[in-house]
């Protein structure tokens, strides 16, 4: 006779997965160095290079603008470790032997890891509240401002998922995953439109077969990129094509990681 | 039913064949000495049991779950320790066996680990790092996460590998204790454990199965193990 099966386990694993990824990033100093570096650059790049206080305008445009460029190197840093420390320890084995499923395992890790960055994220309320001290800002701007950033972040760390989904080694995983994330921070600001346009030819270039056959040009390039689609958030237009953007890349991001895991 | 099921496992790495067409099983109450040399293949097989390595071929079930198929059922009723018991170094030792037990969705997770952190004598240094650990207290920690569901099936790759003899001991102990009600499969390298610890032995070389049968018959094999052992494999 063999003894009563354990009891369906639920979402249990799911948040116990959560619980310990999130703490996770508190065991160590970093994690306090990493939210340091992240209010450090992002208010005195805000106030230093975009000029916030001197522009005299009460809102955070100026803030949110280099938010693409912090979370290009700040999400691979917080998202290096999410596989390829599992790899190094030798406990990926131990993940993969116990009853959890590899999505729900995978869920729970990227989910915690946007939890950190939005951590990082809210430290930086002060400037918020400075600019509501120094004059009358429209707060509903603000709030999609950070709406849009925290998106942001999520799209950058379903890049560095993948990074290290594929190494063993975080420092490989975070170069990988700052690399392709600076990328998509460059593509947007019209810097590679003249490489571009010679790559593809001024009418774009056509990709695919017959009636499979779609053009491809310059400005599709510019769509991808991460301040073109911020953008909108910092003026106060929440729009359903940023949005889907950011959510398609995050979450692309944790589905390619998660197969790569899977069929290790 | 037995517990244990391997039924024509195969896996290779591009051109090498690691394991070809292995087959048994484990019934309650059997300790399955796996023994083998290195790159004899024990450990593909091991992982292919447990769910971590796909077979290219064949089948492996656990508590008549297939691991690939119903994995997490399968892995419900399954304790395993991998080679060099790895384990998440930066958490306590009560840490890591209290994730173990809510990642596992145990009923009473508390009192699962007080019970296991007793049982592998291991309350003294439940609040210390794993990574602060000697070998011994890791691989016993290693062996915690593996019996902490109380499993009806048990598979340890090298559990004793580097311990001291009196750790061999205490490991060999708490196995035996247990191994009434479970269905267990040890590798090992040292043919010693065979007398004292298993109740049948498997050997496997070149990714075959070169003999599957009780403690007494391979004991009877000779009284030079080692040299049973190396014609065995040779």
């Amino acid at each position: 006779m063999t003894s009563p099966a354990p009891a369906a386990p639920g979402l249990k694993p799911f948040a116990a997965m959560l619980r310990r990824e999130f703490a996770g990033y508190f065991r160590t100093p970093l994690a306090y160095v990493f939210l340091a570096v992240f209010n450090a650059f992002a208010v005195s790049l805000a106030f230093f290079v975009g000029g916030l206080y001197e522009s005299g305008v009460a809102s955070l445009d100026r803030f949110f603008l280099y938010h693409p460029w912090l979370w290009a190197f700040l999400a691979p840093a917080a998202g290096a470790r999410l596989w390829a420390e599992e790899r190094r320890q030798g406990t990926l084995e131990l993940l993969l032997t116990w009853p959890i499923t590899v999505w729900q395992a995978a869920l729970g890790k990227f989910l915690a890891a946007w939890l950190f960055l939005a951590c990082a994220l809210l430290m930086t309320l002060p400037v918020a509240f400075t600019v509501g001290w120094l004059g009358d800002p429209d707060w509903g701007v603000i709030l999609s401002g950070y709406a849009g950033s925290l998106l942001c972040a999520g799209a950058c760390l379903g890049v560095a998922a993948v990074a290290s989904a594929l190494t063993r080694s975080q420092v490989i995983a975070f170069v990988t995953g700052f690399l392709a994330c600076f990328l998509l921070v460059l593509v947007g600001y019209g810097v590679f439109d003249e490489l571009l346009a010679g790559l593809l030819g001024q009418k774009g270039l056509v990709i695919g077969w017959r009636q499979f056959a779609f053009r491809v040009t310059v400005d599709d390039f510019r769509q991808i990129g991460l301040w073109r689609n911020l953008e909108p958030f910092t003026l106060g237009l929440v729009d359903a094509r940023p949005v889907a953007y950011f959510l398609s890349v995050a979450f692309a991001g944790l589905g390619l990681s998660t197969i790569i895991v899977e069929r290790r | 039913m037995p517990l244990i099921e391997a039924q024509n496992l195969s896996k290779s790495y591009g051109a090498l064949r690691a394991v070809r067409d292995v087959s048994f099983s484990v019934d309650r109450g059997e300790v399955v000495g796996f023994l083998g040399p290195n790159g004899a293949g024990k450990s593909t097989t091991m992982k292919m049991l447990t769910g971590h390595l796909r077979a290219d071929a064949g089948a492996a079930r656990i508590a008549g779950f297939d691991v690939a198929d119903d994995a997490v059922r399968a892995k419900q009723h399954l304790g395993y320790s991998p080679e060099g018991a790895p384990a998440y170094g930066e958490m306590t030792v009560r840490e890591f066996l209290r994730f173990a037990a809510d990642l596992r969705g145990l009923a009473e997770p508390g009192e699962s680990v007080r019970r296991t952190l007793a049982l592998c004598r291991l309350e003294e240094v439940a609040a210390q790092g794993i990574d602060t650990l000697s070998k011994g207290y890791r691989m016993r920690v290693g062996f915690a996460q593996a019996v902490l569901h109380d499993p009806e099936v048990l598979i340890l790759d090298e559990p004793t590998d580097g311990l001291d003899p009196n750790q061999k001991h205490e490991v060999r102990r708490i196995l035996k204790d247990m191994a009434a009600r479970k269905a267990v499969i040890v590798s090992t390298h040292i043919l010693e454990e065979v007398g004292e610890l298993c109740t049948r032995v498997i050997v496997i070389a070149k990714g075959e199965v070169r003999c599957d049968e009780s403690r007494d018959q391979f004991l009877a094999r000779g009284a030079d193990l080692n040299a049973v052992f190396r014609q065995l494999t040779a």
